[in-house]
């Protein structure tokens, strides 16, 4: 069993590795460092299959009418014309059949996938997953550790071989928490919590940003995944209680201004002050900064600045 | 207010734009003013109310508006070719690709289609005009002063700024304050009236003015794919029409109806925007696709295979188009279930989507194929379009989605069927019905080489970005990495291929007006099956002298089998006509200064407007002008002089 599953995730990864050459480029959705991105990444080669085939066989046969019935083509034969040809049921029925085979073939992995991506990934079912608040502000994340009490802006630690349970929500605009090496997006929005399980099974530092638009800020509006082991994770737990700052309300309110900031780390949470994922807190920052909005940050990009920039 | 917030001030790009404007008007005025123009613009034009010229109109505009998002698309491009050079900044960039998708599927794709339908669905059907002329040019005038109000946002005000999508609560006042919104809700809101009364226009007269013997499964398929566009025009356009007035209330009065604060909804605007958004989508490609369908069957001289197989797969198309909308938003957290059935609603379009493109194929088997121009452009688009519907399937499949949405790889997707769907659809049937419209035909050499640049730029634009998306670019970024560079490098190069073949497809319109031989028969292209053939070229005011009985969707085919023409002597009867008239021009024109006003929010300015067009509508409820009649010698005389040469 195992081995037969090998051998189709080498057939995959072949696939795949035929697609990176032809970019020239390593590209990020078929080079998953975890599971929630391998099983979208199996599942987009799944249907890149049908995909060709459809391709190939509407090229092939466009191609081969488009020479041969030319009306000036030499050596026509009078039965190449057949100008009263007004159609003919068993052709048609095939041809509704098939595309309605292949939407048969392409939902059921979908659907299946859809059900499974809502739940824990399952190679770390054995351990709860780790609980991080996403908070997207204009234009800035902030990630909240309630049990380890830690807030993170703009960078976060993840162990790997755990799941991670992002809580999304957001302070104004509707945002979307994407990390693309890692798995597949979904929005944060101000008086909704979204839930969405992510995990990395590789040690590295992966590019996440914020994927919907939100205005001004919004290219820049990235951070950093930083994936490592579980023993490293502690110690980065530990060291941050005991020499970082305490996130104040008023430090918190002060981040939360429309604007760009640097990576930081707190040893407590905004959590208390403010829930924008809760209905109470879904004003709370249009509350504070809902006249700021004025004045532009005229963002230009300065040469050599990379919003996507991996630090080493 | 100072007159320095009133214009956008400190962009040099906008400066180089207001120059523009000002040159181009003061062109135009000084052309019309010196060769004592305005009588004859404001007689023959301003005024009309026949669908041949009101068509030819939505057309002019729509070039107008395809340069102006065009010139956006390119200032995109290059600032993403060249991030370092800073041509653009965040917030002007945000301005310019909202612009540039508002304007090019409103002000673009919308007018050149509704402006095909207008010149040609009433020759096809044998009808002398629209069902009701009047509300035909009501329609374009408010079409026109939409896209006029929107346009001139980026000198007076600030351009619109939260995407063509324009989301809450990123577009309500707090996030978002100034006029620049409000644009986007009162041009939408002014052109939606004028595609609305289109639609109700367009049905009514397919359905109750075909020619004698037209029943509904003997009509051209582009009438059919016009008729049912129209259904879902009428169905699909008040939801947008109630989402804008919503927000328009909340931006002006300071109502909380997507807004964060005071219990609002900002999702209930994402649904309400795509339940209009996605059938939306529909209505600028199933008139593409009755455009080629009628071309493909022309020059490859075969009846169109499985007619009735695609007029059924139109209207299935048509209906699950209003049950798919979630798909824009799968990652909004729906639930499992509700993804899971959208998916499958969603992939279920490429069953008829896909009908079709085999119904195309099997057109062609057994076919004369002649390469026309128009011919050039539909083959084309068959491959090109495929790649945009089998991505279309991927982006469908939610679990997927997740890693495509907001990226390229879905701005890729959506250029693949937005292009080679509509606007080659477009530039095909521009070429196509192009001698009928304007008595000379387009030169082939320039449009061959317009095809080909577009064509290739196309796919090198568009292509790379599948990968970007893939690599993880989202869309509406204004800078990027250097590991993009590559790539968009090569986009942009495609880009401006693709708009030097705009450039020549503009030339070779001026180079054939000059050059181009008058005095066409009445079946310009030698392959024409349908009505619209059998009219002399130009096609007199009237349309049609006589009417045939149809026998069939192929009705020129059987006339000229039965020697027939849409000019019988002894069934002559004088034909009743419509009066031009002003009023459609005035009242859209007090509308677009009320609508600006508002978008200032100037109330008591505002008002005197809305009174200015209540005063309108009851002028024009008590005018009681019943039209003229053309007489029979009238006709005879036209109709022979017309038709001489095709005699000959």
């Amino acid at each position: 069993m195992k081995s037969q599953k090998g051998h189709y995730m080498m057939r995959l990864s072949g696939v795949v590795m035929m697609v990176a050459l032809l970019s020239g480029c390593n590209i990020d959705v078929f080079d998953p460092a975890g599971p929630v991105a391998e099983s979208q990444r199996n599942l987009i080669v799944y249907s890149l299959f049908f995909v060709g085939a459809i391709i190939l066989v509407v090229y092939s046969i466009f191609t081969v009418f488009v020479i041969k019935y030319r009306a000036n083509r030499k050596n026509r034969k009078e039965s190449d014309y057949k100008p009263e040809m007004h159609g003919n049921y068993i052709i048609e029925a095939i041809w509704v059949a098939v595309p309605v085979l292949i939407v048969i073939a392409l939902s059921i992995p979908t659907v299946r996938l859809i059900f499974q991506l809502e739940e824990p990934p399952v190679s770390s079912q054995g351990e709860e997953p780790l609980v991080v608040y996403a908070t997207s502000a204009d234009w800035k994340w902030f990630f909240s550790y309630p049990e380890e009490d830690i807030e993170t802006v703009n960078h976060l630690y993840i162990p790997t071989d755990r799941g991670i349970e992002f809580r999304l929500a957001s302070a104004e605009s509707m945002s979307s928490l994407w990390i693309p090496q890692l798995g597949g997006q979904k929005y944060a929005m101000a008086g909704m919590e979204n839930t969405l399980f992510l995990q990395a099974d590789e040690e590295g530092t992966y590019l996440g940003r914020n994927a919907n638009f939100t205005g001004e800020g919004f290219a820049a509006q990235t951070f950093h995944v930083n994936a490592v082991s579980d023993d490293e994770y502690n110690q980065w737990v530990d060291n941050v209680s005991e020499n970082e700052p305490e996130l104040t309300q008023e430090r918190y309110d002060e981040l939360l201004a429309p604007g760009l900031v640097d990576q930081m780390t707190f040893s407590s949470t905004h959590l208390d002050y403010a829930d924008h994922g809760s209905n109470e807190d879904r004003d709370y920052s249009v509350e504070r900064h809902g006249d700021k909005y004025d004045e532009q940050l005229d963002l230009y990009n300065t040469p050599g600045w990379n919003p996507n920039e991996i630090p080493e | 207010m100072q007159l320095d917030e009133f214009f956008v001030t400190g962009e040099p790009l906008i400066y180089i734009g207001m120059a523009a404007i000002v040159l181009v008007s003061g062109t135009i005025l000084f052309v019309l003013t010196y060769f004592k123009k305005w009588k004859w613009l404001w007689a023959e034009w301003l005024t009309t109310v026949d669908h041949k010229k009101i068509g030819v109109m939505y057309i002019l505009l729509s070039l107008a508006m395809m340069f102006r998002a065009g010139v956006d698309a390119m200032m995109m491009r290059l600032q993403l070719a060249f991030p370092d050079m800073n041509f653009l900044n965040s917030q002007h960039y945000s301005e310019v690709f909202t612009t540039h998708g508002t304007i090019m599927i409103l002000f673009v794709a919308m007018p050149f289609l509704i402006g095909l339908m207008n010149y040609v669905v009433p020759l096809q059907i044998g009808a002398r005009d629209f069902a009701f002329p009047f509300v035909n040019a009501l329609s374009f005038w408010s079409t026109f002063f939409g896209a006029m109000l929107f346009n001139i946002s980026f000198v007076i005000g600030g351009a619109p700024d939260a995407g063509w999508t324009n989301y809450a609560p990123l577009a309500g006042s707090e996030l978002s304050p100034g006029p620049g919104i409000n644009y986007y809700l009162l041009g939408l809101q002014l052109s939606g009236i004028g595609t609305l009364a289109t639609g109700i226009n367009l049905m009514v007269t397919i359905l109750r003015m075909r020619a004698p013997g037209m029943s509904l499964f003997k009509m051209p398929i582009f009438t059919w794919s016009t008729l049912i566009t129209s259904f879902i025009i009428i169905f699909a356009f008040p939801i947008l029409t109630v989402a804008l007035a919503l927000m328009t209330i909340d931006r002006i009065f300071g109502s909380h109806i997507f807004t964060l604060t005071g219990e609002g909804l900002p999702m209930m605007w994402a649904n309400l925007f795509w339940m209009w958004g996605h059938p939306e989508v529909y209505i600028v490609i199933l008139p593409a696709f009755g455009i080629f369908s009628e071309i493909i069957s022309a020059f490859a001289q075969k009846q169109l295979f499985g007619y009735k197989t695609m007029v059924w797969a139109i209207i299935l198309i048509a209906g699950l188009s209003f049950v798919v909308w979630v798909h824009h938003f799968f990652t909004m957290g729906a639930g499992a279930f509700v993804n899971s059935i959208f998916s499958i609603t969603t992939m279920a379009i490429a069953i008829p989507t896909g009908v079709k493109i085999f119904n195309w194929l099997a057109t062609i088997y057994k076919s004369k194929i002649i390469f026309g121009t128009p011919m050039m452009w539909s083959l084309a688009f068959i491959p090109s379009f495929t790649i945009g519907g089998v991505t279309g399937v991927m982006l469908g499949m939610a679990a997927a989605d997740y890693q495509f949405h907001n990226s390229y790889f879905l701005v890729s997707h959506f250029h693949y069927v937005l292009i080679p769907g509509t606007i080659f659809a477009c530039f095909a049937g521009l070429i196509y019905w192009f001698p009928k419209m304007f008595g000379f035909q387009l030169n082939r050499k320039l449009n061959i080489w317009a095809f080909w640049l577009f064509l290739i730029g196309f796919h090198v634009t568009f292509f790379p970005q599948y990968f970007l998306g893939l690599d993880g670019m989202a869309r509406r970024l204004f800078t990027i990495g250097p590991e993009w560079f590559t790539l968009n490098f090569i986009s942009t190069a495609g880009a401006f291929v693709m708009g030097a073949g705009f450039a020549v497809f503009v030339y070779c319109i001026v180079y054939s007006y000059f050059k181009s031989t008058r005095d066409l028969p009445g079946d310009v292209w030698g392959v024409g099956r349908t009505l619209e053939w059998a009219t002399p070229t130009p096609v007199p005011k009237y349309n049609f002298a006589t009417l045939p009985d149809v026998k069939s969707h192929d009705a020129l085919i059987d006339m000229k089998e039965d020697g027939e023409t849409t000019f019988d002597e002894d069934k002559l009867e004088s034909i009743h006509m419509p009066n031009y008239t002003g009023q459609p021009f005035i009242m859209t024109a007090i509308m677009f200064f009320a609508s600006f006003f508002l978008v200032f929010e100037w109330i008591t300015l505002a008002s005197i407007g809305l009174i200015g067009i209540i005063v309108m509508m009851y002028v024009r409820s008590f005018d009681y002008d019943g039209g003229y009649h053309i007489g029979v010698d009238e006709i005879s005389k036209i109709e022979n002089s017309l038709r001489g040469h095709d005699n000959e």
